[in-house]
């Protein structure tokens, strides 16, 4: 197991140089640097500019120090347009934000996802399922950048319970729209999945054994089903941990959270490359890191499964 | 970007292990699917969709990009929904037409989807079928390579590629269809892993039939179904995508536009008391990708029969 | 739209006028809670006075700093740290008089050092500022060679007399020049601060300023807060006592707070003010704003295509634009149809006789149509072009009601969307056909506008050239009369048509009923905090 580990940390350095590279590549390619502005700037101030970030390097050049910035100092660079600010710093206020309601979001929707698949399948084809489907299918397709005025247009406007954006270091009343906007589509894809897993273990011979033997049915379900039934579950977190992170930019859009989601856009079009790269990064490590965490815990519940 | 592999997996298990049964899977399988009614009702919507799509324009009386200066700056009280005045769906703010703006953006984001799991059913396809075939070193150089790849944040790298270097549909549809084919990949990898052992292609290759033959000609037909239920599941994913891009404002050009450029703006409007630019296109965007999700399923369900 | 640097020209200097820091109407009854709270649609990008580039950030630095000159309600002069000033008889030389109670946040006076080190520090090459060019545009002597790193930056033409008196040389007569004093980079800053926090000295906590009020918090994305600043010399005059600015990205959102009662003023979206207007008419404001919408052809020898190099095929395309369905059906904020080029509220600007402006549509299309076919395009051969415009909206809608437009004459226009740093850059680089262009007065006078088609401006990116044109600029520098010069150059573009006028800005707001002191009718649109209040119902 540790051995599998240490060979997925070794994977994931050339995963992590070869995003560097092709963001880093892709931004410099692009129209315009972060100085272009509709006010040409006179030559000699833009020289000064770029003299003073090191842009008047060779690509080269900017990439190795780049890298090595972050290798020796974990330093990721100034922020060309934020110029009070440097990376880390904008990282270290965005990201905290993000976290907090990414993960309330992804306990809402792990939590009631999965009960609502469980009492789907439980109570397969009478109304509760098609209900639990119909609702799960219709909150799938629903994308956030629709929910999010929605919910802005009815708790904030027309109710006044619930203030329209804004943070507050974390405050409840300025979390539940964020979480809300970000979960459904996910709870409504893990119930889904729950359902159908469960129907599938369900009949298979271990409940019929278990349920055989006498077992409440309560005790079954709990016991010898859920385990099993969960499985698929746990690998659509993985990938459903970067959809999360690209929903998020809708959430910091429309209700101001301050967020880094707004603020890997926002840096793509400013071309603020250090704070884009930054972010690009952040989020390729937390992928890898994450899509290890699920196999592990896949490795754990599953004792099939050998690495 | 998310269809449920290891469902996927069980299903490419067994249609491996059922592939000398030949036709009758097949046969059985269309049974099954005209049996289950959310699936059939799925197709029969569909093709309802695709065909308004195509030929409701002749219902049309003004063009997706013509402006109805009577209605322009009025939307809100001219631009309802009206049999009359020939916006049988209303218009946008600019007085545009939103029925034949539907229709046309119905048909973009149908083609997205489309076009978009084609390409990523091609190159998953084949790419996973020679990893498969080929085995040993070079199989997991190319797997390796599809784990790095997975790791990297598709989305950003999309978003980059849009805002770089402009909007273009071509972008759009090698984008998207680049950001799901690993996936496709791994799954046909492994079914290839188990059919290269069947006696026929052992046989083909006893008599020296080429490799790239092999694959062709034997292991790809006998993956058909698993990348059939997968690609209609990959369509409903890559039209959200392309919503997602259109509400970043990144998605096709005007005076084109796509479902969710349409319902994108309409979100944004709907304090202005113009609900219907926003309800008609939010119909037609939710019933296309519930009518995907029914087929695929049904698919699915159809070519592994268990007790769902 | 980014990057406007405004100020205000009044064209009466006023020298020893008293402040206005909020002058309570007679009548009024202040509100017990004095909080103000407005809407940003972007993060505020620096709170440093010599690298803020932005508009919205100079709203915020006009609260934290305060310079030589502030601006009243109507954008006339009003004394700031300075209480007046001399001018000598060759008018190059400036000798400011600071008044010895303004004192810093931290205790400290304000001293003209402080001046001395701003200005110094804008100008100098290792700042790197965005806006070190804006010492080029006071002419401070030798502003363009430091800049340029050819001089010491010592070597600026100011110095501090004493402690309170602040000299500074400029290279030719600018009558202007005292109006140019209320820019937020001309702000002073506090050098002991600077160097004790390097970079970081702009952090909430760290920040010391001059103005009316402290910052308390500064948040990336979600909100700047502000409270009033006892030590401020004024600050018995000041009323609001925490101005809070929050970012909403999205405008939609922001007005629907506001209408949920989270904002105190807000932007009006595009289309929305009349509906507004009736349903909240002491609340609804529309006021001009210093800013010109054009489209602008690609003149340019090499790059611009052949179409556009006939003066014919650019009168048509300009004609063929119906300017009041813009204004009146798009964007319906009361902006003003636009057949010129400066934006017609600018100060001592006479409005020349523009033919096409008084014609009908019909006329000008007629017009077109003809002019087109004695140039060569027709049905058989119809024009093609390309319209580069950057995100946004507004500019979406009016790119296609022109395609519309120009297809009702027979020309094939195809609009081209790109995100705005593509745009800017292809516009720069002579890579466009016709492109979306605005323009927003630096000062309030004409040559900030009209400077920009001379064949040396930098800025002139469809490259028209005109030697009359460029005399006539030349000419107007050192006119005691411009205005009769202005006229002909509005003129001389008229003729040639270098771009299609389209609209003229006004700011279209929604602003609480309570509030005072907005100095909505300042053309620049520079307000102070200082100045508000709050009336009781």
């Amino acid at each position: 197991m540790l051995v599998y580990i240490a060979k997925r940390l070794a994977v994931a350095v050339p995963t992590l140089m070869l995003l560097i590279i092709i963001s880093f590549l892709l931004m410099h390619a692009a129209p315009g640097g972060p100085f272009t502005q509709e006010r040409q700037l006179p030559a000699q101030v833009l020289a000064n500019l770029e003299a003073k970030y090191g842009l008047d390097q060779p690509l080269w050049k900017q990439l190795a120090s780049y890298v090595w910035g972050i290798i020796a100092h974990f330093d990721f660079g100034p922020s060309f347009i934020y110029k009070d600010r440097t990376v880390n710093e904008i990282v270290a206020q965005g990201f905290p934000v993000t976290l907090y309601y990414g993960f309330l979001s992804f306990l809402v929707a792990v939590f009631v996802g999965v009960s609502l698949g469980i009492a789907a399948a439980i109570r397969h084809n009478t109304w509760l399922d098609y209900l639990a489907v119909g609702v799960s299918i219709g909150a799938q397709v629903l994308p956030n950048f629709v929910m999010a005025p929605i919910l802005l247009l009815t708790f904030t406007y027309w109710l006044r319970w619930l203030p329209g954006g804004g943070w507050e270091g974390g405050q409840w009343q300025y979390v539940i729209m964020p979480v809300i906007a970000l979960s459904t589509s996910f709870m409504a894809s893990i119930a889904r999945i729950t359902r159908a897993s469960m129907l599938e273990v369900l009949t298979s011979n271990h409940i019929r054994t278990a349920r055989a033997k006498g077992l409440p049915e309560r005790k079954v379900i709990m016991r010898h089903a859920l385990k099993p039934a969960l499985l698929p579950v746990l690998s659509y977190l993985g990938p459903a941990f970067v959809t999360m992170i690209t929903g998020s930019v809708v959430v910091d859009f429309f209700f101001s959270t301050g967020g880094i989601g707004k603020s890997f856009v926002d840096s793509a079009l400013n071309r603020d490359y250090a704070v884009m790269l930054g972010i690009t990064i952040l989020v390729g490590s937390l992928t890898i890191l994450f899509n290890l965490v699920v196999d592990i815990l896949y490795a754990w519940i599953d004792p099939k499964i050998r690495y | 970007m998310v269809v449920d592999t290891v469902d996927m997996k069980g299903l490419s298990d067994r249609l491996a292990a059922t592939e000398v049964k030949g036709r009758s899977l097949w046969a059985d399988a269309r049974r099954r699917f005209i049996r289950n009614k959310a699936a059939v009702a799925g197709v029969i919507v569909l093709v309802a969709i695709a065909l308004l799509s195509i030929f409701g324009d002749a219902l049309a009386v003004w063009t997706n990009e013509e402006i109805d200066f009577n209605v322009i700056g009025q939307a809100a009280q001219l631009g309802y929904p009206s049999i009359e005045n020939g916006h049988y769906f209303g218009t946008d703010d600019l007085g545009r037409d939103l029925y034949s703006r539907t229709l046309q953006g119905t048909r973009i984001s149908l083609m997205v989807g489309i076009v978009g799991s084609f390409i990523a059913v091609i190159v998953g396809t084949l790419y996973g079928a020679i990893s498969g075939y080929v085995g040993g070193r070079t199989d997991q150089i190319m797997m390796r390579i599809v784990d790095i790849l997975l790791a990297i944040p598709f989305m950003f790298v999309i978003i980059l590629l849009l805002v770089m270097f402009g909007r273009s549909i071509f972008l759009l549809f090698l984008g998207i269809g680049l950001l799901s084919w690993l996936n496709m990949a791994r799954i046909v990898r492994g079914q290839t892993l188990s059919l290269k052992h069947k006696e026929y292609v052992e046989a083909a290759q006893a008599t020296g039939v080429a490799g790239f033959v092999i694959v062709l000609r034997h292991i790809v037909p006998n993956l058909l179904g698993i990348v059939a239920v997968y690609a209609t599941l990959l369509v409903p994913e890559m039209i959200l995508t392309e919503s997602f891009i259109s509400f970043l404002g990144l998605g096709v050009q005007e005076p084109l536009t796509s479902l969710g450029a349409l319902i994108s703006e309409g979100a944004k409007t709907i304090l202005y008391g113009t609900i219907w630019q926003l309800a008609y296109p939010l119909a037609f965007f939710v019933l296309t990708l519930f009518a995907f999700f029914f087929v695929g399923d049904g698919l699915r369900d159809a070519l592994d029969p268990k007790d769902r | 739209m980014m990057n406007k640097l405004l100020l205000t020209t009044a064209l009466t200097v006023c020298l020893a006028l008293p402040s206005v820091a909020a002058t309570v109407a007679e009548g009024d009854k202040l509100a017990e809670n004095q909080e103000y709270t407005y809407w940003l649609l972007d993060a505020i990008k620096s709170m440093d006075p010599q690298i803020n580039t932005d508009v919205e950030g100079s709203g915020v630095l006009r609260a934290l700093f305060e310079g030589l000159y502030d601006e009243d309600q109507v954008g006339n002069l009003v004394p700031g740290v300075a209480t007046g000033y001399e001018l000598s008889d060759d008018k190059t030389t400036y000798t400011f008089h600071l008044r010895d109670n303004a004192k810093w946040s931290n205790g400290d006076p304000v001293t003209a050092n402080d001046f001395v080190y701003a200005w110094k520090r804008l100008a100098d090459p290792k700042t790197a500022s965005e806006y070190a060019w804006y010492m080029e545009l006071m002419q401070v002597v030798n502003a363009a060679k430091i800049i340029a790193g050819e001089m010491p930056v010592d070597d600026l033409g100011i110095k501090a007399v004493d402690d309170h008196t602040f000299e500074v040389k400029i290279e030719a007569p600018l009558p202007y020049f005292p109006q140019m004093l209320t820019h937020a980079s001309t702000f002073p800053v506090n050098q002991k601060v600077i160097e004790q926090f390097g970079d970081k000295w702009t952090e909430a906590g760290n920040l010391v300023g001059n103005g009316a009020y402290v910052l308390k918090e500064h948040i990336l994305g979600e909100k700047v807060v502000m409270e009033r600043n006892p030590l401020y010399w004024d600050d018995e005059h000041t009323v609001i006592t925490k101005a809070t600015a929050l970012t909403i990205n999205d405008n939609s959102a922001a007005l629907t707070r506001y209408l949920a009662g989270e904002l105190d003023r807000v932007d009006i979206p595009a289309g929305q003010y009349p509906s507004l207007k009736e349903q909240y008419p002491d609340q609804a404001v529309s006021v001009p704003q210093s800013c010109s919408y054009i489209y602008m052809f690609n003149l340019d020898e090499a790059k611009g295509p052949a179409a556009l190099k006939d003066v014919r095929v650019r009168k048509a395309l300009s004609y063929a634009i119906d300017r009041d369905i813009i204004v009146d059906k798009i964007l319906q904020g009361g902006q003003a149809p636009s057949y010129n080029w400066t934006h017609a509220a600018t100060a001592g600007f006479e409005m020349p006789d523009i033919d096409y402006s008084h014609w009908t549509q019909e006329e000008r299309n007629t017009k077109a149509k003809e002019l087109l076919a004695e140039a060569g395009y027709g049905p058989d051969n119809p024009l093609k072009l390309t319209l580069n415009y950057n995100t946004s909206e507004n500019h979406k809608k009016i790119a296609i009601a022109v395609q519309q437009f120009w297809k009702g004459v027979g020309v094939e226009m195809t609009p081209n969307n790109m995100e705005w740093k593509v745009h800017t850059d292809k516009m720069q680089n002579q890579d466009f056909e016709v492109a979306r262009y605005a323009w927003c007065g630096d000062y309030n006078e004409a040559s900030t506008y009209l400077d920009l088609f001379t064949s040396y401006s930098g800025h002139n990116n469809g490259k028209f050239f005109n030697d009359r044109y460029d005399a006539i600029m030349k000419e107007s520098k050192t006119s005691a009369n411009p205005a009769p010069l202005y006229k002909e150059a509005e003129q001389i573009l008229a003729e040639n048509m270098p771009f299609a006028p389209i609209y003229q800005y006004t700011k279209v707001e929604m602003i609480k009923p309570d509030m005072r002191g907005m100095s909505t009718h300042n053309l620049m649109q520079n307000w102070y905090i200082k100045d508000m209040y709050r009336v009781a119902n």
